[in-house]
């Protein structure tokens, strides 16, 4: 989304943004030094002994984790930024959990596409190369604690290059596709893909 | 095929520059706007737009906010704006815009928190968190005053109640901490008797207002029997 002619009569702004952080701001995004809630419907109870993570759809083979196997997998601590498509941005904090690639080790995609899935029906859409190449995590942790269940705990995808949609909370699994398939917020309204930096908010961007 | 006049495309999503052509203070706090949209489409009630307030330098920023007006009112929106101490975009909107001013903004946008008609309907509202709810209440009373719709409604004090002239029999207003004096209606924080005054036990239940409200609130509307799938919510993060 290209800038503005028009400007705001007697608007100079506050510019609320540390020195260091300034490009890392995307565009219409703003600083947000604490961590806000935003989530579709209820939030759901899930116990760490009832969590599991799975991989299923079109793959060679489906893997399946219980809360205890996921924790003997490696655990990466990960440094980010997250951009919420509200506007607000987290800038320089740290999650932990286990990275795609490691889940995805043996399973064999038969397709380029994938659906998150989560206890309490969320659903978020995305191409499978955007959850590989270290670009996308199952985390339990944020800042050295275990995840608040506001956020998405037990546990949640993390993709911080998009918009903080398409990291589902409560997540309870992946489910490689051959073709795309819209998500939640995808079917409505939200754009398709959701790259901050091009600022893919909506359908029509 | 060719036309000889061009259309003016009216697709979501465009930013367009608006008229303000009307300013109302609700609360000390709170201001609506009203707008005329050179594009303007039909939005849903439930439904927002994004504002973009640019500098001379070039600036940017940009927020969301739901619409509280009926889709009724056509070629307008009304925007009602909560006034954050530390914020960027709603001071300048309380402190700087008067009628006249143009005002850069999109939408409508988003089609979850959305009401399409389904009835019966429980709103329950914290706070600013009663605009979208507005845009639902006032476009029923326009189309469908006979359907079953109760507004619950928790402020914390008289000065925080937002559409106090508007609030009629469907309402149920609860203030938290300063009830207006000789106030003999409910204090204190919705509850379940709260939720069964209001009398709807089926159809969809809206529920918006602060991350904690709406947990308290949605958990309040399992408890009355609703399903999950059965209430929307609409959480009001930090939108300075």
């Amino acid at each position: 989304m290209s800038g503005s002619d028009f400007i705001s009569r007697a608007f100079r702004g506050r510019r609320r943004t540390p020195e260091e952080f300034a490009d890392r701001l995307p565009p219409g995004q703003y600083y947000e030094p604490g961590y806000p809630v935003l989530t579709a419907g209820p939030t759901p109870r899930i116990a760490p002994e009832e969590w599991g993570f799975r991989i299923d759809g079109m793959v060679g083979r489906e893997r399946e984790w219980t809360w205890d196997e996921f924790h003997e997998l490696p655990f990466e601590t990960v440094p980010c930024d997250i951009h919420c498509v509200t506007k607000w941005s987290k800038l320089g904090t740290n999650f932990g959990g286990v990275s795609m690639d490691t889940l995805l080790e043996g399973v064999e995609p038969q397709g380029d596409f994938t659906v998150q899935f989560s206890y309490g029906g969320y659903t978020t859409n995305l191409p499978l190369a955007d959850l590989t190449g270290g670009k996308a995590w199952v985390v339990t942790e944020h800042e050295g604690q275990p995840l608040a269940r506001e956020h998405g705990g037990p546990a949640r995808m993390l993709v911080p290059h998009l918009y903080f949609w398409k990291s589902a909370k409560w997540v309870a699994g992946v489910r490689i596709m051959d073709h795309d398939e819209p998500g939640f917020w995808e079917m409505n309204g939200y754009h398709n893909y959701g790259d901050p930096w091009k600022e893919q908010r909506y359908w029509s961007d | 095929m060719e036309r000889l006049t061009p259309v003016l495309q009216r697709a979501p999503g465009r930013w367009q520059v608006a008229n303000v052509t009307a300013i109302k203070r609700e609360t000390p706090r709170v201001k609506s706007f009203r707008f005329e949209l050179p594009m303007w489409m039909p939005h849903m009630p439930g439904q927002h737009y994004d504002v973009r307030l640019t500098a001379p330098d070039g600036y940017v920023a940009q927020r969301s906010y739901s619409v509280a007006s009926s889709p009724i009112d056509k070629g307008q929106i009304e925007l009602t704006i909560d006034r954050l101490e530390d914020g960027e975009v709603s001071p300048y909107f309380h402190d700087v815009v008067m009628e006249g001013d143009q005002v850069e903004l999109r939408g409508p946008f988003t089609s979850y928190f959305v009401w399409r008609g389904e009835a019966p309907v429980l709103l329950i509202g914290g706070g600013s968190g009663v605009v979208p709810l507005m845009a639902i209440l006032r476009h029923r009373r326009r189309v469908m005053p006979d359907l079953a719709m109760r507004l619950v409604y928790s402020v914390r004090s008289a000065d925080d109640l937002i559409y106090a002239d508007e609030l009629g029999d469907e309402a149920v207003v609860t203030f938290t901490r300063e009830p207006p004096h000789g106030w003999m209606g409910h204090t204190g924080r919705i509850d379940q008797a709260l939720i069964s005054e209001a009398g709807i036990d089926s159809g969809i239940v809206f529920i918006c207002g602060s991350n904690p409200f709406v947990d308290a609130a949605s958990d309040l509307a399992l408890g009355a029997g609703f399903r999950a799938n059965q209430i929307r919510t609409e959480r009001f993060g930090p939108t300075g």
